[in-house]
């Protein structure tokens, strides 16, 4: 895939000075938060969003954050159809299915895509959260989501990949949302015993539920430069215990030397440092006997959790086939 | 399937509840009653049900936090891990026990204990009480989130039996980090959220002076908590509240507790653990979209919420 850099005009960096405040960008154009650099839509999809003038990290929709990852931007959607119900019949200042609907006409679907793909040539599942749909909220379908793909990534021996981006829980579910957290955890312990590695990615903003959950505990963790990371958000801290915090509190070059993530990564370098270390990762071909004894180790429990599962019977059936296969 | 292992009363009383659909009024009383300060808190229940009981301190890396205790006792004979969210009585107190917010360090001084209690094969019991962990800058330096999702690992990968018990305000993932169990009740006044209703109504409705109208978004009582398969049981209160006397409200749970932890101890480690992993793993309320029905995936199904 193509990375070009891109350069910005003479032109384009004088109009930003002369800009008056408060004027409206023409809709093909992004101003940058930062260098109020301007670049059109195309610019800023070739460059992956990120500003080629200071580098600052644009947000990504999920399916085009899917897109930059995948090998030849190639990649399958799984369980797009999955939408949330309104167990709580939550209304706030609209009522939550309303809320979804507006979030729906975006063109995200949930803020949370699970699709199979290839980085660097290895095969992966990955889960991408988006901002945009409702702050990235955690509520029932990224649950599930999060949980089916790791089931998926578990049964295929495949590492799991997600990139989050999110306020928190999804306050419309109320407790509900709240059990999203164990149940990704839940997922993540399929991911432990099929010895899977997981791998993830903190994006601006991460924050809340999601923090206090999956995006805490990958074996390898990288962060998006400027990435605020945090349980409590600084709003919420400086209002409850009135403290002042620094500028600097809680984004991803702190937390990295605070000791909570491994690095911090450019956008630009993602992909290609990703696909480096599922290769770092992979298990040696050469050494089939390794593997499947370890296989077989860490799946005795799963085997036994699944023969309890069944009925006495079929259990009766199995026991005859395992025992020679003679039992018919 | 959740209501087998209630004790008759339980279910009986969990019934009568679930049938009153509760107005704003009565949550916001519940809320009240949830925070009442008179409310035992997790060392008024263990003074009662453990006699014997060492409180343990320190999370061995950074300090020890007093909104959270934890310790080994004895109960019916054998031994037991307690660990709960200790607010405090009086202002005082209170500002010791930091309200009840834990810090890091109070959720690696739980993840210590609960290995100790894997070691022994002592039951884990978890008390919540908690507007939420403690959001402050050195909290987060000091890794609250992982903290948080590392105790719930701990909790589901445990050997041993585990019941978690809401007995005042579950509010956030602080709570939740204790709530990770093979069994999860909650006193007939307690509360369990996603958030506190001041913090919901400072994030939806942009002004924290609308707990109330949050709170009865949210519904975050016993009986809807029951509904929805967030609680397998309900266990009553003595009239009027725990705090009415606390003794009765100590007697009614231990009830409960110890049959629970027969039930479960009846089950290998195994078994439990996949029950463990079952029941988080099935709560959710989404559908597919393709799918004409619209189902709930869950408990939560047929919820007239």
């Amino acid at each position: 895939m193509a990375r070009r850099q891109i350069s910005i005009s003479i032109d384009k960096l004088r109009g930003r000075a002369e800009a008056p405040a408060g004027k409206r960008m023409p809709v093909d154009e992004r101003a940058c938060p930062r260098c109020n650099s301007h670049f059109r839509a195309e610019e800023m999809q070739r460059n992956l969003r990120v500003c080629a003038a200071c580098g600052y990290h644009f947000p990504v929709a999920a399916r085009e954050r899917m897109d930059q990852l995948a090998d030849d931007a190639q990649w399958t959607e799984l369980w797009p159809d999955l939408r949330a119900g309104d167990p709580l019949r939550f209304v706030d200042l609209q009522p939550y299915p309303d809320r979804v609907a507006k979030a729906e006409r975006s063109g995200a679907t949930e803020a949370l895509v699970v699709g199979d793909m290839a980085i660097g040539g290895h095969a992966c599942i990955s889960a991408v959260m988006d901002f945009s749909f409702l702050g990235g909220s955690m509520g029932s379908v990224v649950g599930e989501k999060f949980a089916r793909a790791c089931e998926r990534a578990a049964e295929r021996r495949v590492p799991f990949i997600t990139v989050t981006a999110s306020g928190g829980a999804r306050m419309q579910e109320g407790v509900i949302a709240l059990m999203q957290m164990a149940k990704t955890i839940v997922g993540l312990d399929e991911l432990h015993d099929a010895a899977v590695p997981f791998i993830v990615v903190l994006a601006h903003p991460t924050t809340g539920g999601v923090w206090a959950s999956f995006a805490s505990v990958g074996d390898v963790t990288y962060a998006e430069p400027g990435a605020l990371i945090a349980f409590s958000g600084p709003r919420v801290i400086e209002q409850t215990t009135r403290e002042k915090l620094p500028p600097e509190f809680g984004l991803a070059e702190t937390q990295l030397a605070r000791g909570q993530v491994d690095a911090v990564v450019d956008r630009r370098q993602l992909a290609g440092r990703i696909g480096r270390l599922l290769g770092i990762l992979e298990r040696p071909a050469e050494a089939p006997g390794t593997l499947v004894a370890q296989l077989a180790q860490n799946g005795t429990e799963r085997a036994q959790r699944v023969a309890q599962a069944l009925p006495a019977l079929s259990r009766k059936i199995v026991d005859g086939v395992i025992r020679g296969g003679h039992a018919r | 399937m959740r209501t087998r292992h209630a004790p008759k009363f339980v279910r009986r009383l969990a019934d009568r509840i679930a049938g009153s659909e509760p107005g704003s009024g009565d949550v916001w009383d519940a809320i009240q009653l949830a925070r009442h300060p008179d409310r035992p808190y997790p060392l008024d229940y263990i003074s009662r049900l453990m006699p014997d009981f060492e409180e343990l301190h320190g999370d061995r890396a950074h300090s020890d936090d007093s909104a959270i205790v934890a310790g080994v006792g004895r109960y019916n004979g054998a031994p037991i891990v307690v660990i709960g969210h200790q607010k405090g009585r009086d202002a005082q107190d209170r500002a010791y026990r930091n309200f009840g917010m834990a810090s890091p360090e109070g959720y690696r001084k739980a993840m210590r204990v609960m290995e100790l209690a894997n070691k022994i094969g002592a039951p884990v019991v978890t008390l919540i009480d908690t507007p939420g962990a403690f959001p402050g800058s050195g909290a987060e330096e000091r890794g609250q989130g992982g903290a948080i999702a590392r105790s719930m690992q701990m909790m589901l990968r445990l050997n041993v039996p585990s019941v978690a018990v809401v007995i005042g305000e579950g509010s956030s993932g602080g709570a939740l980090a204790l709530g990770v169990a093979d069994r999860v009740v909650m006193l007939e006044n307690s509360t369990y959220s996603v958030i506190s209703p001041e913090g919901g109504a400072a994030i939806l409705w942009r002004d924290g002076g609308k707990a109330r109208l949050a709170a009865a978004a949210f519904k975050p009582t016993a009986a809807n908590c029951y509904r929805w398969g967030i609680a397998d049981a309900v266990v009553p209160e003595p009239d009027g509240g725990a705090h009415r006397d606390p003794d009765e409200a100590a007697r009614l749970l231990d009830g409960y507790l110890s049959r629970t932890i027969r039930e479960l101890s009846a089950l290998t480690p195994v078994e439990r653990r996949r029950q463990r992993r079952e029941r988080f793993r099935r709560l959710g309320a989404h559908r597919e979209a393709a799918g004409a029905g619209a189902a709930m995936m869950s408990p939560t199904s047929g919820a007239p919420s």
